[in-house]
Order: structure tokens, then sequence, then C-alpha cells
């Protein structure tokens, strides 16, 4: 589904990524993992479409179509999402506009059919209850005011409306209290299905305790260090990162 | 009396956009402004002497006067001996015959602001003679308005049929020495439109310049003017969301209100006259004065205002609250893109005891706009408990264009309660992105973000209006980012 090959990216002159690769396939669930300032987030603000970074070498397909040659909103159309680390606020334009454009968006590039307004309610109304988001949410501005738990659920919850097939969570868990983090989490493992992937984005393996990864990539200076299970996840907590780097320049 | 057809294009820096022959064919008077031109222009009027009188005395005054330079707008040096003041209104024979002659720019404008399919054609100039629907409809409208007592004219058959009325009330709000363009336009006005709202009435519809369409070539000095009487209603949109054919570039109107005891009148605006190409050539000059005067006690005016268009735009549209507990609001957007200036704003001048005014200003900067927000609140000594709430804002679009702010408060009761709110923000990229991510196209995403930003201006608008205005606020903004 996602195939990145010895990917590099910079923002100016800093080099960031530098010689990632990658495979995902449908169904399967990643964890990206690392120190701050490895790349994590840089690698999902790329392959989402976020100006400002250069993409020096390397390629990215998606579905079998070099994803990094299209604009972010028909990545979006094609099921790729990102639910950021920082959620953007838009005051006055209220979630339930936004939501249901970018649904009718998506829908229409699938050649499925708008829905109407009420069709869209029903649907979304079923979505808030799973995320345990109050209906007064809907007529609010986007983000506008909310506490980062409620920008997580937030974001998970457009997850779940706009059904992409690759999701990509960047530092979901942080900034959220132990029951914020159950609940986004639940959101998230009703969305495990054979046909989509999720790649995961995170510091901490607190999170994989909720979502359980099927791989855990760590990622350093730019590159994946080392590919594990769920354990190297638990290993890093316990030893931290450095022994991965040691053994890479070992290697 | 001279009659020669003269070529207008002179009045024009450049042809309008869309490429219409504008060698109109009518009575025009040759260029140029003394009492001469007054009194002919009272002659082919007919009317009585109060008003030559009044139109002369302007002309007398304005000579005394000097263009005012105060506002945050470069303009060039307007030749006001280089202008006819007259022209008379003739079926027009140079338009186009039919629809199908309209620039297909022009007419996929209406498309996207969902201009019905029969005001497309007079809007594009088409020959009225071809448009008979608009007509039929606007004497429907007549018949019920006349019912009702509310008189709703030409500013000309005004001064045939109530002329004391006009006595009584013209230059009551905006005096003849007001300000160098109202001045102007009280020397010269050639038409526009009267209302008067009998006692007690509400007037049992939205008076606009959609059946207003026998007086729409008022040309550049129009004079409007509006008398509620003692607890009426009266709601009037003024202008329209299309692209208007129009061959002047300097546009002086006036408009007077008058609200007296309990009375209350809506006044919406959305104007979209040619700002000009992408370049900042061409483009209308609008220097309007709008004053409304709550005079009985109780009385409420609300100015609410959507100007996207001309190249250059002027205008404060204010409120005297001069009766006891009266209420003067003033709703506004204004989106300056390309090379369009535009410096508004509003007055609101409390005399009465417990007057109230809310003013919301919202503008919108892209390209190389610049914005302006003028306003004043003065409250006199007479004005116990008198109320202000103020808010500003500014959305910019791109780091060319300009937002300024200048918000004037002159307090002199000790008993005022004066608030002012004032935020810049920019459309930020990451919530461009944002929305894309989300499959929004970048264009839809501006729109959405513009919208949210002026949405509690549009919700004063009257529904269909409101919902052209967002239209128009679209289509005004297109290729302004990316």
């Amino acid at each position: 589904m996602l195939s990145i090959r010895d990917l590099h990216a910079q923002i100016g002159v800093r080099k960031i990524l530098k010689g990632v690769n990658l495979e995902v396939k449908p169904g399967e669930v990643h964890a990206i993992m690392g120190p701050n300032g490895s790349g994590k987030s840089t690698l999902a603000s790329v392959l989402a479409g976020r100006a400002g970074y250069d993409v020096t070498k390397g390629t990215a397909h998606y579905l079998g179509d070099d994803l990094l040659a299209l604009e972010p909103e028909e990545r979006a159309r094609r099921g790729v999402f990102l639910a950021f680390q920082y959620p953007v606020e838009i005051p006055g334009v209220n979630n339930a506009y936004l939501l249901k454009a970018a649904l009718n968006a998506v829908r229409k590039r699938r050649g499925l059919p708008e829905l109407d307004a009420f069709e869209f309610l029903a649907l979304i109304k079923g979505k808030m209850k799973l995320m345990q988001m109050d209906e007064s949410f809907l007529s609010r501005g986007v983000n506008e005011g909310f506490s980062g738990g409620e920008k997580k659920r937030n974001e998970i919850l457009q997850m779940a409306v706009l059904e992409p097939r690759l999701a990509l969570l960047d530092e979901t868990d942080s900034g959220l209290d132990i029951d914020a983090l159950r609940v986004v989490a639940t959101g998230v493992n009703s969305l495990r299905s054979p046909e989509r992937a999720i790649v995961m984005v995170t510091h901490y393996q607190r999170l994989l305790d909720y979502i359980e990864p099927d791989f855990v990539h760590v990622l350093s200076d730019g590159r994946i260090l080392r590919t594990g299970d769920k354990s190297l996840a638990l290993e890093l907590e316990k030893r931290g990162y450095d022994w991965v780097k040691q053994e890479a320049s070992a290697a | 009396m001279a009659s020669t057809p003269t070529d207008l294009d002179a009045l024009v820096a450049q042809k309008y956009q869309h490429g219409f022959v504008t060698d109109v064919e009518s009575d025009t008077l040759p260029p140029g402004l003394d009492e001469d031109v007054v009194r002919v222009i009272s002659k082919i009027k007919r009317e009585p002497q109060f008003m030559l009188d009044w139109r002369l005395q302007a002309l007398r005054h304005w000579h005394t006067m000097a263009n005012p330079d105060w506002a945050h707008l470069r303009i060039a040096p307007i030749d006001y001996q280089s202008i006819s003041y007259y022209s008379a209104p003739r079926a027009r024979t140079d338009g186009p015959k039919s629809l199908d002659e309209v620039d297909p720019k022009l007419l996929a404008t209406y498309e996207k602001l969902g201009v019905p399919l029969h005001e497309r054609a007079r809007l594009a100039g088409v020959a009225v003679d071809a448009v008979f629907d608009s007509v039929s409809v606007a004497t429907t409208f007549k018949d019920k308005l006349s019912k009702a007592g509310v008189i709703f004219c030409s500013f000309s058959d005004a001064v045939q049929n109530h002329p004391e009325l006009i006595e009584q009330y013209l230059g009551s709000v905006v005096p003849y020495t007001d300000n160098y363009f109202a001045t102007l336009n009280s020397a010269v006005f050639s038409d526009g439109s009267f209302v008067y709202v009998p006692k007690g009435v509400r007037c049992p519809m939205e008076l606009s310049t959609y059946f207003r369409i026998n007086a729409a070539n008022t040309g550049q000095f129009e004079r409007t003017l509006i008398i509620a009487d003692e607890g009426s209603h009266v709601s009037y949109l003024e202008g329209c969301t299309a692209p208007m054919r129009d061959e002047n570039q300097l546009h002086a109107a006036v408009v007077e209100l008058v609200a007296l005891k309990d009375a209350n009148i809506k006044y919406s605006t959305v104007q979209n006259w040619y700002p000009g190409d992408e370049n900042g050539v061409g483009g209308i000059y609008n220097f309007v004065t709008k004053r409304g005067e709550c005079r009985g006690a109780s009385s409420r005016i609300s100015w609410t205002q959507v100007e996207t268009g001309s190249a250059i735009t002027w205008k404060y549209p204010s409120c005297v609250l001069t009766g006891d507990n009266s209420v003067g609001e003033f709703y506004s957007v204004a989106l300056a893109n390309h090379y369009q200036q535009a410096d508004t704003g509003t007055k609101m001048i409390h005399i009465g005891r417990n007057t109230r005014s809310t003013i919301v200003s919202k503008g919108i900067s892209a390209g190389r706009g610049q914005n302006t927000y003028r306003g004043l609140v003065k409250i006199l000594p007479s004005a116990e408990g008198a109320r202000n709430f103020t808010q500003c804002d500014s959305l910019l679009m791109g780091d060319k264009c300009g937002a300024h702010t200048f918000p004037y408060m002159e307090i002199r009761n000790p008993s005022a309660v004066v608030e002012h709110e004032a935020t810049t923000s920019k459309i930020a990229d990451d919530q461009l992105f944002y929305c894309r991510s989300r499959g929004v196209s970048e264009e839809d995403a501006v729109n959405m973000i513009v919208n949210g930003f002026c949405k509690v201006v549009f919700k004063e608008l009257p529904m269909e209006f409101a919902v052209e205005a967002q239209n128009l606020l679209a289509v005004s903004l297109e290729g302004s980012v990316g």
C-alpha cells in the first residue's frame, strides 16, 4: 500500500530524513518511534504533503502511484489521512461544515453520491458517540477553544468519518491524560481493518499498550535503524534509544 | 440647452473589462460644471424653485472646498471639468442584443453567483426592451406597496409628486455643506430612490433594486432618501452581487435616512463595482456619503454592507442618535484584493440619552489590497448613559497587502460605556493545509476560512442576500492564494 524508498527530505538546508525505507501493507499497524528531532513528524508531514519540505531523493508510492507528486487534497481524497500533532483552530467555521465538505470531497473522488445534511448528521452522530463527544461540538468552530484532549479526539473523529485507507497518526498520544488516551485508542482500534493501514508516530511506548502494532521501527537521525515487533517497543522503554544507535553504528 | 452626443469614454480611464462599447447615444451635456449646468439639470427635471436654489447653494459652496486628502487612499487627481453632468437615460441601443452576444466570462460569473436567468440579461446591459419579466414583477410589487401606503419611487418622481416631503427632509441629515463629494452630489445629482413609510406601517417586503429596475440607470451622482415615520419598519437592499455594467469612473452618491419615533430602518448594501484589473488599472472610484438620523426616541437604524468592488471605496455609513434610547448599528465586510483600496467605517454620534451603538467591521486584504477601518464614536455631553461596542477584525492573505485601523473616540459624558476590540490575523498556511489534508481544495478552504471570519456580519443580511454575499466573496477572492 505504502512503499517508501531511500527518502531524503530537508527544510531549507537542514537535512532531516536521510534515507528512509518502509513498506506498509493493508491491515498492518506500524509504530515509528524515536527520540526528539529524529524526523518522525517530518516523515508524516512529507507523506501528507505539507509545504516547506524539500524531498531531495527517494520515492514514496501509495497504491502504486507517486504519492509525492499529488496535491495534499488529492492525497486525502485517495485515502491518506494525517491526524495532526497540533490540530489547527479555524474560528467561525464550524466542525460540522468542514467535516461535511471534507467527506463529500472524498466521496466524490470515490464515485459515491454526496451526503445531504440529514444523512451526514445521522452518520456523524454515531461516530461521535464512539469518541464520547458532545453534540454541541458540531456547531463549535473547528478546534476553537478545544482542550488538548478534545482536539485529539476530534482528529480521530474526522478519521472515523473519512474512513481513510492509510492513516498517519502524528503523536496522537501527546498531551493526553489516561482517560482521553483510552477514548482515542478505542476510536483508532475500531478503525482497524484488513483494508486499512495505520502508521503511528510516537515518543512513548504507552500508546502501544492500547493500540497494538504489528511492527515497531526506530527512527533516529533520519533513518530507520531497527525494525521489530511489539517487544522492541518494550525494550526501548527499558533501555532508551541509545543502545539502538550504538548497535547501528557498530554494525 | 446643449444636446450633442458626447463620447463618455473620455471619463473612463479604461474600458470596462468585459469589453462593451460605451458609445451611448443620449442627450448629454458637454463636459464642465458651472451654474448654467446646474440650471439646465434642474430645468430638464422640471424641478420647483426650492430645488434649484438648493442645488445652486451647494455648487457655490463646493467651489470653496478642496478635495479631502485625509483618507488612507492614493487617488489620481480627478478633473471635474472633464465630466459631463447630465446624460438623459434612453432606451439603450448600444448594448448587446441578447445574452448570446455577452462575454462568456461574465456569464460564467453570473452562473457562479447564482443570478437568476432573467436578471443576467439586465445586468449584462442587454437592451431593457428584451427583458419583460422583471418589469411585470416590478408592477406587481408596486401595487402591493401602494396598498400599504408606502411611497417607493425614483427621486425625480418624488420631487414632482411629493415636493413637500422632499423640501422637508432633503439635506436634513446630510446638509449640502457636509463634505466635498456630498456637496458636489447636492449640486448635480441626477436621480435616485425615494422611500416614505407612513406611521405604524411595516413595509410588506424588502425594498430592493431588483424591482427598481426603471430607476436603476441613475448614473454616477445618485441620491437616496428614506423616511420612516413613527413606528414604521423598512428594510432596504441596495446594490447587487453581480458585476454591473457601468461606464462612469467617479461615483459620488448620497444616502439619507430619517427614522422618527419608534421607527426601524435596515439598510443593506452589497457593492460589487468594477475594481480595476489585476494590475490596478481602471475601476470605479466610489465616494459615498451615507448617514441616518435616529430623530425620534427609541428608533433604530442598522447599516449592513458587503463591499467587494470598486478600485477605491471611501464610505462611512453613520448614525446620528438624536432620539433618547435610539440604536445605531454598523456591520461591515470590506474586501480589498489586487490593487483595491478601501477606506471605510462608520460614525456613531450619540446625542440622546441611553443611546446605544454597535460596530462590527471585518476587513479582508488580499493581493496588494489596502483596507482601512476608520471610525468615530462620539458621545456628546447630553448623551447620558450612552453605550458603544466596537469590534474591528482584519484578515490578511499574503504578504503584500495591508490592514489599517483608525478608531477615533470622543467621549464627553462620564457615564458613557465604550468598548473597543480589534484583532488582526493572517490566513495561516497551517489552516489551509489542515483543510486540504482533509480533502478540501485550496480555493474552498480559503472561502471557508474567509466566510467563517465574516459570519457575524452575514448573519445581519437578509437571507437570500447572505447566500449571495458568500458566493460573491468566493468569486472576488478567486486566485488570491497560491
